[in-house]
């Protein structure tokens, strides 16, 4: 570290304040680079519908929308997210755009232990949002970066196959 | 599975991000998609003192022809590669790729400059740059230069890039009407790596092959061409003769290393299959 800028490098213990619009409302909150944008969400937002599970990118238990595409929030560092509007299960679910993939994964026991289920509706609604009606094959491909350790895989295609196939019958899923 | 202290940097342009990682003595690390590099952070692998985010340097963006090729800037999205036209239409081997890179939310953060710079061998992208006869722009503190894909991947994560260098954009030569390409991987799981993967670009007259490029991924430290399963193919038509001399030909390509779960042979016979199942493809005009 001879030729080091310590200048650039002797705040790694402060934090940093971070601005983001979370589910539509302005926050501002105070990070450590090295805080997650999950760890940040759930413990100085106090928004725990997203979930920590693996924290490497494998479970999908974490995703949230960062300006409109899902993503693992265990995946970046806060800091990093600055400026971005992020959508978690909290904001999704009050607006209402995927009450009926709620409805229609507790109609069919999809939801068991309920862990993997804010990330499981996040991507099935990013999956929507892309294919109007995707095949059995497509749900699970775009599933499969989702663990679900109950192992309610079957459910949960043909939750968000039923509502897809509504959403395409013109109206909500039944 | 938490990272240690770092600070943390986001530059604005080229020259403010390799001055942050001189000024940081190199104890220094880009972040553009970071899904490789947040997991190698968190299990601490990994443990720069500054961490330099590049995605907000715009000069790193888009996608555009320049004269033969096709320039794609380092930050550009796994996902890009599914959804934008000029990729479809002038690299169809990295479209036709893409799906198989991990999970739909890694895409939407992951970036080819990214999975190129770290050259992890069961990566998808990295072989495909090997594939195409692809050019990667480097910026250095001395610098800009072009390198061949033949010439960057060095050995297990190593490549031509020095420290605090940075890949700014791959040059990927134009697609023409008279190649042909395919790909395709073979994985326990949709979106888990690799056993073993490759992808081919062909230059036909008629049905004959006048070039071809093939390389694997996920069968040794490095992506691999297979340069001796590449010379029986040349001159003449993808009949089930040569497909199966090319097929042979991959025992003095490869030499896959031993692990517990995929033992060399099975993986040479994966390879062998997978080669047969792609050269068929393409000899039926895929």
């Amino acid at each position: 570290m001879n030729h080091s800028d310590e200048t650039l490098l002797d705040d790694a213990d402060e934090t940093v304040r971070v601005r983001l619009v979370v589910n539509g409302r302005k926050v501002a909150c105070e990070v450590a680079p090295r805080e997650t944008l999950v760890d940040c969400l759930r413990n100085s937002l106090e928004l725990t519908g997203t979930h920590a599970g693996c924290e490497m990118g494998a479970c999908g238990a974490c995703l949230v929308q960062l300006d409109g595409r899902a993503v693992h929030s265990c995946l970046m560092f806060a800091v990093q997210a600055d400026g971005a509007a992020i959508n978690t299960i909290e904001g999704l679910s009050d607006s209402g755009l995927i009450a009926d993939l709620q409805a229609e994964f507790h109609r069919r026991n999809a939801l068991q232990c309920g862990f993997c289920t804010p990330g499981m509706l996040i991507n099935a609604h990013e999956l929507l949002s892309q294919v109007a009606q995707p095949s059995r094959e497509e749900i699970r491909d775009a599933l499969s970066g989702n663990y679900c350790r109950c192992t309610g895989y079957e459910a949960i295609v043909d939750a968000i196959d039923a509502v897809a196939k509504a959403r395409s019958a013109g109206g909500g899923a039944t | 599975m938490k990272a240690r202290a770092f600070s943390y940097f986001r530059a604005a342009t080229i020259d403010q991000a390799l001055d942050a990682h001189a000024r940081a003595g190199d104890d220094a690390r880009f972040i553009a998609g970071g899904q490789s590099l947040v997991p190698a952070l968190s299990l601490r692998l990994q443990a720069p003192r500054l961490l330099i985010d590049i995605t907000h340097i715009d000069a790193l963006r888009g996608v555009r022809r320049d004269g033969g090729y096709l320039r794609i800037g380092a930050l550009t999205r796994h996902c890009e590669m599914l959804s934008e036209p000029l990729i479809a239409e002038f690299a169809p081997l990295l479209h036709a790729a893409a799906p198989f890179v991990a999970h739909p939310a890694i895409r939407n953060r992951g970036t080819f400059g990214g999975s190129v710079a770290l050259a992890d061998p069961a990566s998808e992208f990295p072989a495909m740059t090997l594939a195409l006869d692809a050019e990667i722009e480097i910026a250095g503190a001395s610098g800009g230069r072009r390198i061949k894909a033949d010439d960057f991947f060095l050995d297990l994560f190593e490549t031509a890039l020095q420290p605090g260098e940075l890949i700014t954009a791959v040059f990927v030569p134009l697609f023409k009407a008279d190649q042909r390409f395919a790909f395709d991987e073979l994985a326990r799981r949709r979106g888990d790596y690799a056993l073993v993967g490759c992808g081919m670009l062909a230059t036909f007259t008629g049905e004959r092959v006048d070039d071809i490029r093939i390389s694997f991924f996920s069968v040794g430290n490095t992506p691999t061409r297979v340069k001796g399963a590449e010379a029986t193919l040349i001159g003449s038509s993808l009949d089930a003769e040569r497909i199966a001399a090319a097929q042979a030909a991959l025992e003095g390509d490869l030499a896959p290393p031993d692990s517990d779960e995929v033992p060399p042979a099975m993986r040479l016979h994966l390879a062998r299959v997978l080669l047969g199942r792609l050269l068929g493809r393409l000899g039926e005009g895929a």
